[in-house]
């Protein structure tokens, strides 16, 4: 196990960006559109040149090599799969580049198809194939070069939502398969939560957080990243008071909240805090809540439901501020409407707060 | 109602065919007709003044008289040639002005070679004559700079005659070719790099295959225009061009021999529709598909 270094810094797009990524993990970048992330793959495969830094992979210094020699490969956005060529030839095109043989070529492409699941399928156009067969060709064209490292450009951004959840889990499923190192770049933080070993959340050209899915989820490292991984109640108000890791934060309309210290702050100055739907509990009463967390009362605005990840609308009685929380999977309060009066509270330890830079 | 309807279908069809009357006229007047004439010509031979009776003798001449087919099979490999030509020198132009420029300054470079054509053929033609006769710019110069002790004759040779056809052609070319090159998505040339690709074989496996309707319909519309050139070889070749289209001129103006000169015009036509033949079968091209490039 050999740890890959990669080190850009390009103006703009990709501002000093480092970062590594152990051998035969799933690493993902995950950033809103814009945030340079396919600026930085380009530069790892080697279409763009990086006006500083280095990138090393599998300790050997990049800058020298040539796209076409880097034992990188990429899988393309709408997958650029050659229409000129039948499944078989889009698979064995890079062997053949490299001067494999005719007979074994067609051997090993049929032996890669087969691994994909697409075993028999080497005669068809490419155009006759469905969306997900056609990103598992895409996928085997280039795991057939055995590469040390596999780029994925958001190649299931084009797939409609059944597939793309499906093809989640087949892509994580062929990563461990191959075991080869995938770098996959998303603006979709499902795909980046559920399939990666790691993920680097990348705003204006910068690494915001590096971690695994659950560090990004539970203890966001900057309000972006907080904003960003997972659905949030964001509200803004003013620190009253700091005690050790916790701080109690007033909003507009007069209402306290308590929140887990994630940035230094001071009392009087602004500051943002993240509450996710689920850590919030919900009643008719207040003695229905869990005991030691204050509660707050607010009016149901409407029911969102949508199976287990159904939420409720409220209004917060005091600041008239709007907030999502989950309703529980019981289907304890399926009943609540529009105009009722409920009560909810929250664990500070759960609610996140950051000062405003 | 049943009766409304085949009314409007019978209104759809009339008026399909009022709009289509103005072409099938032309089609039908201009070409078929004269066609038809032609080719009842070309199969009777003239026995006394005014009486006629149905031959090969015209096609027969054709083949026992070396000239003839001589001139014929020179004219279809000079056609050929400057096809080849054309292409090898449209391909990098294109491969510009599709992938290479962006926004306006493609639509400059197109109109820089569309700009030739602004003039006549017969004025750009004698323009070429301007510059490469024996007392012309181009022989002047190459005795200034002491290339050659003597003004050189640069008219009258092949070479010539392919420069000028060349020339004519390269807009014909141009087009069809950048229609496919702009269609073909940069990722596919990327992936065949990422791939392992290089420069060579990512021609021949990825460019060359898209490209090939617009490299055909290229080479079509070329290769028509050049054995039918009439102009550019008579002025630039003079005496020894020996072009296909000035023997049937001489037949039917000089010999006034109307019966011969239909032969070698029916010649023509069977000749260029089986190279058509022929390059659409070697390329494995659909006449449809190549017709819809140009």
């Amino acid at each position: 196990m050999r740890a890959l270094s990669k080190r850009f810094d390009a103006q703009l797009a990709v501002a000093g960006v480092s970062f590594s990524v152990a051998r035969g993990s799933f690493f993902s970048i995950l950033g809103p559109s814009g945030c340079g992330k396919t600026t930085l793959l380009r530069m790892i495969a080697g279409f763009i040149t990086p006006d500083s830094g280095a990138i090393a992979i599998g300790g050997r210094d990049m800058a020298q090599v040539a796209p076409n020699r880097r034992p990188v490969h990429m899988v393309f956005q709408h997958l650029a799969l050659f229409p000129m060529m039948s499944v078989e030839e889009n698979v064995a095109f890079g062997l053949a580049r490299r001067g494999v043989g005719r007979a074994e070529r067609r051997r090993r492409a049929a032996a890669m198809l087969e691994r994909v699941g697409l075993a028999g399928a080497g005669g068809k156009r490419t155009e006759e194939l469905s969306g997900g067969q056609r990103q598992r060709v895409a996928i085997a064209r280039s795991m057939v070069l055995e590469p040390t490292l596999l780029l994925l450009d958001e190649p299931l951004g084009a797939l409609d939502l059944k597939l793309r959840e499906h093809m989640k889990l087949e892509l994580k499923q062929l990563q461990s398969a191959f075991a080869t190192t995938f770098v996959y770049i998303t603006h979709d933080q499902s795909e980046a939560l559920v399939m990666s070993d790691h993920v680097g959340v990348m705003n204006h050209g910068r690494f915001e957080q590096l971690g695994t899915p659950q560090e990004l989820y539970y203890s966001p490292a900057t309000a972006f990243v907080a904003g960003f991984v997972g659905a949030s109640n964001r509200l803004s108000g003013t620190v009253l008071r700091v005690e050790n890791e916790l701080v109690e934060v007033g909003t507009a309309g007069g209402w306290r909240l308590r929140a887990q210290r994630r940035s230094s702050v001071a009392a009087g100055a602004g500051a943002e805090v993240f509450i996710r739907p689920e850590a919030m509990a919900l009643a008719r009463t207040p003695a229905e809540l869990p005991p030691g967390e204050s509660a707050s009362r607010g009016e149901v605005l409407s029911v969102l439901f949508d199976g287990a990840n159904s939420v409720v609308l409220l209004r917060e009685a005091q600041s008239r501020l709007e907030l999502r929380v989950a309703l529980p999977q019981t289907g304890r309060y399926s009943d609540l409407r529009p105009g009722q009066q409920v009560c909810f509270s929250f664990d500070a330890q759960r609610a996140v707060c950051f000062g405003h830079a | 109602m049943p009766e409304g309807a085949a009314a409007s279908a019978w209104y759809r069809r009339l008026t399909l065919a009022l709009l289509l009357a103005p072409a099938l006229l032309w089609l039908f007047g201009l070409i078929v007709l004269p066609h038809l004439e032609l080719a009842v010509l070309s199969f009777r031979e003239r026995v006394a003044p005014r009486e006629y009776q149905a031959s090969l003798a015209q096609y027969h001449a054709f083949f026992s008289e070396p000239l003839y087919w001589h001139v014929f099979a020179r004219t279809a490999l000079l056609s050929a040639l400057a096809t080849a030509l054309t292409l090898l020198l449209a391909f990098p132009i294109a491969w510009i002005i599709a992938k290479l420029a962006r926004g306006r300054m493609s639509a400059l470079l197109l109109v820089v070679c569309l700009i030739p054509f602004w003039v006549s053929e017969t004025v750009r033609t004698l323009g070429w004559m301007i510059l490469l006769r024996e007392s012309g710019v181009l022989p002047a110069l190459l005795v200034h700079l002491g290339l050659t002790a003597q003004p050189v004759e640069l008219l009258y040779h092949d070479a010539t005659i392919l420069v000028g056809l060349v020339y004519t052609s390269l807009l014909f070319m141009v087009v069809p070719l950048v229609g496919s090159l702009e269609s073909l998505d940069n990722s596919l040339i990327e992936a065949a790099y990422d791939l392992g690709g290089e420069g060579w074989s990512i021609l021949r496996t990825i460019v060359i295959p898209h490209a090939a309707p617009g490299i055909t319909a290229g080479c079509i519309v070329v290769f028509m225009l050049t054995l039918g050139n009439y102009l550019t070889p008579t002025l630039l070749g003079g005496k020894n061009s020996l072009w296909f289209t000035e023997q049937i001129y001489a037949q039917f103006i000089t010999r006034f021999n109307w019966e011969q000169g239909a032969a070698f015009g029916f010649l023509l036509l069977a000749l260029s529709t089986a190279m058509v033949w022929l390059g659409l079968a070697l390329s494995g091209q659909r006449f449809g598909d190549v017709m819809r490039r140009v």
